[in-house]
């Protein structure tokens, strides 16, 4: 029998902590939709979409509702679109016909993302593969809620650096297109993407998943500050131990949501993502959390191994409460959703280079950072590449989403609103690395021991 | 049995009980357990009532006993057992 204590705590996470489930998203296989034809591939790709997720967004609600904990966001995740379009997209006009009906039924199925107009290029680019990437500046500015990634590197097989420099481009021109660079915060380059990663921007419904799945991202900064905060002097194996009781609690919440949301629209389970993810609400942050542990600022000496052990702890505290963990699972550190992060940024506590370091013991990587309009291509291509790098060697995902802001300069703040938040533009090195990226070719995938 | 927990929290005043158990009583909703207390005037109440012979949706459930909370100047939840027995039982 459930107590009042247990009653108590749960409401209070729910209604003063910000326990929430972040997003439940649907993956669908688009692999039976491909045509050579493109007008019957986008048919089919509408009316699949459509027929699998249209209940999504009511039986998310009706689960929030009746469970009393709030489901953010109802998101659907896709194969992607550089292999379902490949046989059929003669033209980048081609690719972004095919992100407008993705758009357009994102929209009739109320999801408030969908994410998969991705291609993975790890080792190579085909020549169609080279012309979807050309076309994500066109499909970022004609849609609104297509969310679009590139895997260029994993530690097995390497690093592919002309997939780097061109990406570079893609996200200059991108910036250029879009209002504000808008654009910039719905594309994120990857290192060892995961299949089935349930946030965005960088959902995608990986070609290893079946047919449809629902996957959830659990979420729960403002509770694990609670939980911080409530070991203040003590040592850190009570404050490891409490971090590791709450998360436990936390995915728990998302394995309930996730299998009675699996039951109701027919379709398998697929993982949870225990990734704590900061929203731009007071108290809802990770920077939050890292200062509750004894850092005066978040970026100080210290932020580093702070990290690492939330991180560290919410997944020991994760697993055991959910039948399949998966995603990126680990903490989330986007600078303009999270108000601590800003806020650190501004005075001067939190660089580029830090934030690079933190990536090293967390997922997801360099993530929602403004940086000046004039910065260059390559410089973008060189940033994204130490990020492979730090991926590919630590066999974990990274990833960047970087947003370089025209007509803004070091200091000035861009608003994105809603979830996306607020971001400072940040301080790039401003030392070339043109010739680096100029070299192009292909980096091999490193040598972690001689097993055989 | 389809258990749900309904929890009051609110400043006192006559009728809140009469209120709640009258709309479960129109819904069909068994009260199982009750559990109240009242701190320096601030109303405290549990319910774990069953849903099995309910003849209204939980959505509809809910709204009718928010739409009461809002008039009791009360805040009244009603949320399925299931939330509180995953968090706390391994």
């Amino acid at each position: 029998m459930i107590n009042i204590f247990e009653i108590s705590q749960t409401n209070e996470m729910i209604e003063r902590e910000h326990l929430d489930v972040r997003a439940i998203t649907m993956g669908i296989s688009l692999m039976d939709c491909i045509s050579d034809d493109l007008d019957t591939l986008c048919r089919n790709i509408y009316d699949k979409i459509y027929r699998y997720a249209k209940d999504l967004v009511k039986t998310g609600e009706d689960i929030g509702m009746e469970l009393g904990v709030p489901i953010v966001n109802k998101r659907i995740s896709v194969t992607p679109i550089a292999l379902v379009a490949a046989s059929c997209a003669k033209t980048t006009e081609d690719f972004v016909q095919v992100a407008k009906t993705l758009d357009r039924v994102a929209k009739d199925t109320g999801v408030d993302f969908l994410g998969g107009y991705s291609a993975t290029v790890t080792k190579g680019m085909t020549a169609k593969e080279e012309m979807f990437l050309r076309s994500i500046p066109q499909a970022l500015r004609e849609t609104s809620l297509v969310c679009s990634s590139v895997n260029v590197a994993s530690t097995r097989i390497g690093l592919n650096m002309d997939a780097v420099r061109l990406v570079g481009e893609i996200i200059r021109e991108t910036a250029d297109m879009t209002k504000d660079a808008s654009g910039c915060a719905k594309f994120v380059v990857f290192c060892n993407a995961p299949d089935d990663n349930p946030f965005m921007a960088g959902a995608f419904h990986g070609v290893t998943e079946p047919d449809a799945v629902i996957s959830v991202g659990v979420s729960g900064p403002g509770v694990v500050n609670e939980a911080v905060r409530r070991t203040a002097g003590k040592s850190f194996d009570v404050l490891c131990e409490n971090i590791k009781r709450i998360s436990f609690k936390i995915t728990r919440v998302g394995q309930l949501v996730a299998r009675e949301a699996a039951k109701r629209l027919g379709v398998p389970f697929g993982i949870i993502d225990l990734s704590l993810a900061p929203t731009p609400a007071v108290g809802d942050s990770i920077a939050a959390v890292l200062e509750g542990m004894g850092l005066e600022r978040v970026g100080a000496p210290g932020t580093t191994c702070a990290l690492a052990l939330l991180n560290d702890s919410v997944k020991k505290g994760g697993i055991m409460a959910s039948s399949h963990v998966g995603g990126l699972s680990g903490a989330f550190i986007p600078v303009s959703e999270d108000a601590g992060m800003i806020d650190a940024v501004a005075c001067g506590a939190l660089n580029l280079e830090k934030l690079e370091a933190m990536t090293c013991v967390c997922s997801v990587g360099l993530d929602m950072v403004a940086v000046e309009g004039d910065t260059s291509a390559a410089t973008i291509a060189g940033i994204i590449a130490d990020e492979m790098a730090i991926g590919m060697i630590n066999q974990k995902t990274t990833a960047v989403r970087i947003i370089p802001v025209p007509g803004m300069k070091e200091g000035d703040v861009v608003e994105f609103g809603g979830l996306l938040g607020r971001a400072p533009v940040m301080r790039v090195n401003p030392y070339s690395c043109e010739d680096f990226i100029a070299r192009g070719g292909r980096i091999s995938a490193p040598v972690h021991s001689f097993k055989n | 049995m389809d258990k749900i927990i309904i929890t009051v929290v609110g400043k006192d005043r006559i009728g809140i009980m009469a209120k709640v158990c009258t709309i479960l009583a129109d819904c069909g909703v068994n009260v199982l357990d009750i559990s109240q207390s009242i701190t320096g005037g601030l109303f405290n109440m549990i319910m774990v009532a069953d849903m099995t012979k309910a003849d209204v949706t939980h959505r509809r459930l809910s709204e009718a006993l928010e739409e009461a909370g809002r008039t009791l100047g009360v805040q009244i939840k009603a949320q399925r057992e299931d939330i509180f027995l995953s968090m706390h039982r391994v």
